[in-house]
């Protein structure tokens, strides 16, 4: 039995069990990230507020005011600001749709090659260029597209209407022809898929390298082969994560105007025709677009369709977070 | 079903690293096969290259012949996946898929067959596995949740009910109580002492009265200092090693004097 005494008298050094010691660095820590998440909070409330008081006039406006004040909006040729919201919203979800029927699987596949089948030297070569993808500006990916890109699918897009023009995303116009500049919303949605393909990519990699060894050769030891155990044992480990990128991948595509404005031909129908010129725009590219020549209650106006996209954002992110916790007792954490 | 494994010269590698040399042995079918030694000895990297299992590490790889009734397994021509069909593992930690239910988790091995079960069958073999697995009757009711909700030693008859199902004809265990309590070691203990009438079992284990109460046969593994490869030093009749080994090294380690 050593004492107190023999211990200290070693040179240990005792710590009393009563009378807690300093713990700066841990209450400094605990502010810290009590700080960091309010303020999270703090900024969303705050952009709400802010969204919701400067769109009230023009949400809120009876007398027809906003009409008169307003060029674009028209209410007498069907363009009030609740009917070009419906335009805008249908547009957007339709091209952030486009892009992420395209960059899902796309992500998926380019993440498990890097992930469980490169050898591993490729793999992070691979791994580092799609990261390098994620850090090109929107803007060049908008000069890129219009200028490299459109010209090269342009003919195919009339070899897609004149073979698939019986399924009506691909229908062409009455005359038979698909828009000769191609800047239509099926461009659109193929650069949005470019620039969300490195997002999804990277996040769903880091998912599918998480998954436990044990697992995996669980399902190899009973005779899976490599692609049984990926379905077995990898996908639903990283069924979250890929939820949660593609969801990432979405919020860019929802959002992103630069590129979507250099390159679509606008308009505003509820069209599915997505390989025709002049049908849709995006709620972001509309409001780059009239933004520099509003006035005060123009701005009012596309503020109201920001929020109209903020909403739009939520309910995306709500959604997701539900299919995640939907089977959250199967997901593995425990 | 129930197969002898015959085990000729066999070097392992991981990369340049040997980790086991020059391995020869004989595995009786329908018997229970024990694997001791100290650890990092190389049992569990000599027991996974039966199922070709080794080979999944990046770089690993094995000189050598292993016979399964006299076909080699590591001939070019032969099937890795399909050779783990035939040769079933359960691991030290109890694996089930998080993501099944117990059910799902028993048929995993059985869908891969991709051959189409009726309900009524996949069923009967849920029944039959589980109760091989002596689990049975304390999952019956809840088939449909997930095999992750049960204690640790019911995973791991659930682990090896997943194993069984698949009918191998033989049965590799890494350890399969170290991190089980001893009334789940005892009930595994039991369960392999009946699977032996069907199956070809090895079984490696830290726990020497383990592998003198279920084993046939035993086989020492040793190694000869850190970076060396393991070795296998003798293998015999349990009743014989655990009383008259032939070797000192053997003598030394089951009365505790390393390892
Ligand atoms: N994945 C691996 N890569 C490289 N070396 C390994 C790997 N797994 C095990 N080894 C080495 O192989 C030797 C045998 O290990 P192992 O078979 O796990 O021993 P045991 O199961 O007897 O404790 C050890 O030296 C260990 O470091
Ligand atoms: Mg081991």
């Amino acid at each position: 039995m050593t004492t107190t005494q023999d211990r200290q008298s070693a040179g240990v050094e005792i710590t009393p069990l009563t009378a807690p010691a300093q713990r700066t660095a841990n209450t400094a820590f605990r502010g810290l990230s009590i700080t960091a998440a309010s303020l999270i909070l703090v900024t969303l409330a705050a952009v709400a507020t802010f969204l919701l008081v400067e769109a009230w006039p023009a949400i809120t406006d009876a007398s027809g005011e906003l009409a008169d004040k307003v060029s674009w909006i028209r209410p007498d040729e069907g363009q009030s600001l609740i009917e070009i919201a419906g335009y805008l919203i249908f547009g957007t979800v339709l091209i952030s749709a486009i892009a992420l029927l395209i960059a899902t699987p796309l992500s998926i596949g380019i993440a498990l090659f890097i992930s469980h089948y490169a050898p591993r030297k490729l793999a992070s070569g691979l791994g580092y260029l799609i990261d390098l993808l994620a850090a090109i500006p929107s803007v060049v990916y908008g000069l890129w597209g219009a200028i490299v890109l459109i010209p090269v699918l342009q003919p195919f897009y009339q070899w897609l209407a004149d073979y698939l023009g019986w399924i009506p995303l691909f229908a062409p116009a009455d005359d038979g022809t698909v828009s000769n500049t191609g800047r239509v919303a099926l461009s659109a949605g193929i650069v949005l898929a470019i620039m969300v393909i490195p997002i999804i990519t990277a996040v769903t990699r880091e998912v599918f390298l998480q998954t436990p060894k044990l697992h995996e050769e669980a399902a190899l030891a009973m005779g899976a082969t490599r692609w049984e155990m990926v379905r077995m044992a990898v996908f639903p480990f990283g069924r979250s994560g890929i939820i949660g990128a593609t969801m990432l991948g979405l919020g860019r595509a929802l959002g992103e105007t630069m590129a979507v404005y250099m390159i679509l031909s606008v308009g505003l129908t509820y069209s599915f025709q997505i390989l025709n010129a002049a049908n849709h725009n995006t709620i972001a590219s509309y409001i780059a677009g009239q933004f520099p020549e509003a006035n005060s209650q123009g701005v009012s106006a596309l503020i109201a369709l920001g929020l109209a996209l903020f909403v739009i954002t939520l309910l995306v992110n709500m959604l997701a977070r539900w299919i995640v916790s939907r089977r959250s007792e199967f997901s593995g954490a425990n | 079903m129930s197969k002898r494994i015959d085990v000729n010269n066999l070097n392992v590698y991981y990369g340049g690293f040997l980790a086991v040399e020059d391995v020869s042995l004989s595995i009786e079918a329908k018997s229970v096969t024990a694997f001791i030694g100290p650890s990092g000895c190389g049992k569990s990297t000599f027991l996974r290259t039966l199922n070709r299992m080794h080979e999944v590490i990046p770089g690993a790889r094995v000189e050598g012949e292993v016979l399964m009734d006299g076909v080699n397994l590591y001939d070019p021509q032969v099937d890795p996946v399909a050779v783990r069909r035939h040769v079933g593992m359960v691991f030290q930690r109890p694996n089930p898929f998080p993501t099944m239910s117990i059910e799902e988790n028993v048929l995993a091995g059985v869908k891969l067959n991709s051959k189409r079960m009726s309900k009524s069958d996949s069923q009967d073999l849920v029944e039959s596995s589980l109760r091989g697995a002596n689990l049975w009757e304390e999952v019956k009711d809840r088939l449909d949740k997930p095999g992750s909700s049960l204690s640790g030693g019911q995973q791991q008859r659930l682990c090896i009910a997943r194993a069984i199902a698949i009918k191998p004809d033989v049965l590799l265990m890494d350890e399969p109580c170290s991190a089980l309590d001893p009334i789940s070691t005892l009930a595994i203990e039991d369960l392999i002492q009946e699977l032996k009438s069907e199956y070809t079992i090895v079984i490696v284990t830290h726990n020497m009265q383990q592998a003198a109460r279920v084993s046939e046969k035993t086989a020492f593994f040793n190694i000869a200092g850190t970076g060396k490869p393991g070795k296998l030093i003798e293998m015999d009749d349990t009743t014989t090693i655990f009383s008259a080994p032939a070797e000192k090294a053997t003598e030394d380690y089951i009365s505790g004097r390393f390892g």
